[in-house]
């Protein structure tokens, strides 16, 4: 080994991705394994969650402070990273995450706490073209706070229930503020709390499925997923095929951006 | 990671003499509103300006005073005062921006040119074609002032203007003849509207240039200083003095030209604006795009007030015409093509569609426009959400992710430029 392959095998590679709702961060080495992944809620002070984020994952592995090579950001706190080399939007990140561990024709369903993304790549990993949700907060992470907010419930409990449901309650309403009213008449009527959790994952499922005709094989990422696998059975039981989870799915995006930051460092 | 600091934004120097041009048009307009003696008419942008300027109207475009109302933000304080009135959040925000600021006495005229107020009306004349909100927008006015409304109503999604629309069409241009002499005390003088149209099309062969030097790599312009510096060409169509500017501007801009110089420095892709602009985003969206080397070259709607009929020998042929050819009229087949020549023409990379919300008229994502030119072309686009006036209907981040995405997505296809 040369003295600039030794020193290239040491280097890390981190992507820190600022989203609305967690801050999520990924490092590599030099190998593009994954050395440690942290999330904490991004709170009101990305600069500083993101800094929290780094140096948890650097005292795990026991580096020090410094020591990635390159570090992209992304999210949309991307700007706030005053420690990233470069940013990239989730756009790019959570396709080159997924392709990471499907390298093949896919659509990517990113349900985050904000904002849904369809993002279609080609079979080399390129990007076809992306969707977002409309200004609005249906079929979000955000959507399913308020409801579980209304239904006095922890987020916790959300996925659970909609699992255990007898029945789906249907939520008709496109619009949270309205979802929660029509969910007081529900109430009202008697009905089963676990089957308007159920109606609530239906919903989310309905929203992101008009956003666009998804090609290919699907697989759904985000924060929403990873705590919430019944959005994923529900998924693939309305498109009629087996939608897939990648590893650490809400960590997609900062692998991502790692895998980023490492590919453009070479 | 800090963002870019330093604009990359070149400044056209012939600004200065637009701002004087158009201070000169609203303070002719201010004293006109204050003489008994002067008649004012009130005109849609796309509405029959020539012949009302052919009978001596000052004329003045409520829809240019929307566009200010947006660029100076007042929309977001202005609007809710129309919405209370009755008028639904849901319309036209140039609409409910300026019936709010008519009702809550507040105008960026005053600051902007020294004028009173608003100058009152003494007709009001539109047409629909580009949308039925202008003639229920005129009719608040209508009512407020007592004053006559009269207008050209023109059909809609026409794909080929035929002789048979352009009929209907003429006629409805003749039939405002008597109420313009009636209101202005004049006999219609058919000369005078040859002359006016003549000044209108000399205008819009001038408009036309500037767009087209922006072919141009680097081109010399781009979108957003065009939605400023078209005022003349909206304003003061028919006007002499419009004329003269236009040809201050392309000397500049040829000048650009000749020396390699683009409006954004380092241009790398080209994109093309659909829709209108988010008026009180227009800074930030110029200097968002020229921060990633993306020139907005071309839109829709700067070529939207390119009037090549006026060139007809006989004026209402002309005007009728002129005014029913716009891509706002016209069906979705005409638009794909027209799109399609555009992208070509200006060596586009990528289009923006902007789905403005309360303007579904010049909105052209709704009815899978964007998906049949990207299946055609291979083209990249994004959707952005949001509005030509109220804010509140467009989400920056949301924007902003998706410009730069669609940025990552040329740059990682290596798409040359």
């Amino acid at each position: 080994m040369t003295g600039q392959d030794a020193n290239t095998a040491n280097e890390l590679y981190c992507g820190v991705d600022v989203g609305a709702s967690a801050t999520k961060l990924v490092l590599l080495d030099a190998g593009g394994e994954v050395l440690a992944r942290i999330v904490h809620p991004s709170g009101i002070d990305y600069r500083a969650t993101a800094h929290r984020c780094r140096d948890e994952a650097l005292a795990a592995i026991g580096a020090e402070a410094g020591r990635p090579a390159a570090t992209i950001a992304t999210g949309y706190g991307r700007h706030n990273v005053d420690f990233a080399s470069g940013s990239l939007t989730e756009i790019h990140c959570h396709g080159v995450g997924c392709f990471h561990s499907s390298p093949r024709a896919i659509s990517i369903i990113d349900i985050g706490g904000q904002d849904n993304k369809v993002i279609r790549l080609e079979p080399d990993g390129r990007r076809a073209n992306f969707k977002m949700n409309r200004k609005c907060a249906a079929g979000t992470g955000a959507f399913l706070e308020e409801i579980a907010l209304r239904l006095g419930l922890q987020l916790e409990e959300l996925d659970p229930l909609a699992q255990g449901a007898d029945e789906t309650v249907k939520l008709s309403s496109f619009c949270t503020v309205f979802a929660k009213t029509e969910i007081l008449a529900h109430l009202r009527q008697g009905a089963p709390v676990a089957g308007i959790v159920r109606g609530a994952f239906v919903s989310v499922v309905t929203r992101v499925l008009e956003m666009d005709s998804l090609l290919g094989d699907v697989l759904a990422t985000g924060g929403v997923v990873a705590h919430n696998p019944g959005i994923v059975a529900i998924l693939s039981e309305k498109l009629g095929r087996d939608v897939k989870v990648p590893p650490h799915p809400q960590f997609t995006g900062a692998l991502g951006a790692a895998l980023s930051a490492m590919s453009h460092t070479h | 990671m800090a963002e870019e600091q330093v604009s990359r934004i070149k400044k056209i120097n012939a600004t200065g003499a637009m701002k004087a041009l158009m201070t000169e048009y609203f303070q002719e307009l201010d004293r006109a509103g204050q003489d008994p003696g002067a008649k004012v008419a009130w005109c849609t942008s796309v509405g029959p300006a020539e012949l009302l300027r052919s009978f001596g109207f000052y004329v003045y475009f409520p829809e240019n005073h929307g566009a200010m109302l947006g660029s100076s933000r007042l929309a977001g304080d202005l609007i809710p005062a129309a919405n209370a009135a009755g008028y639904s959040p849901d319309i036209c925000s140039y609409l409910t921006s300026d019936i709010g600021s008519y009702l809550s006495r507040r105008t960026p005229l005053t600051p902007a040119f020294g004028m009173a107020g608003v100058p009152r009306p003494d007709l009001l004349v539109f047409n629909t074609n580009q949308c039925r909100d202008v003639k229920d927008w005129f009719g608040f006015y209508e009512r407020e002032f007592g004053v006559p409304m009269v207008g050209i109503d023109t059909m809609r999604s026409i794909e080929t203007v035929t002789a048979n629309h352009l009929e209907g069409l003429i006629a409805q241009h003749r039939a405002l003849i008597p109420t313009l002499e009636a209101v202005s005390g004049r006999k219609f003088d058919l000369d005078r509207l040859k002359a006016v149209v003549a000044s209108s099309y000399r205008c819009t062969r001038l408009w036309k240039k500037v767009l087209r030097l922006a072919e141009r790599r680097p081109s010399p312009i781009t979108f957003f200083d065009g939605t400023i510096h078209m005022g003349p060409a909206v304003v003061l169509r028919g006007d002499p003095r419009a004329e003269t500017y236009y040809e201050t501007l392309i000397a500049e801009l040829e000048a650009r030209i000749a020396a390699g110089e683009g409006a954004v420095a380092g241009e790398t892709y080209r994109f093309y604006w659909d829709g209108m602009p988010v008026w009180g985003k227009l800074r930030e969206h110029a200097e968002l795009f020229a921060g990633h080397g993306v020139c907005v070259t071309a839109s829709t709607y700067c070529n939207s007030w390119i009037f090549e009929a006026l060139g007809d020998a006989d004026p209402f042929a002309g005007m009728a015409r002129a005014y029913t050819e716009l891509f706002i009229v016209r069906g979705e087949k005409y638009k794909l093509d027209y799109l399609e020549r555009m992208v070509r023409d200006y060596g586009i990379d990528g289009v923006v569609y902007h789905d403005a919300k309360t303007c579904p008229n010049n909105s052209n994502n709704r009815y899978g426009l964007p998906e049949r030119l990207a299946a055609k072309l291979g083209l990249p686009y994004v959707v952005i959400n949001g509005d030509l006036n109220d804010l509140r209907l467009y989400s920056e981040e949301q924007a902003r992710t998706q410009f730069e995405a669609l940025v990552e997505q040329l740059r990682e296809a290596g798409q040359p430029s």
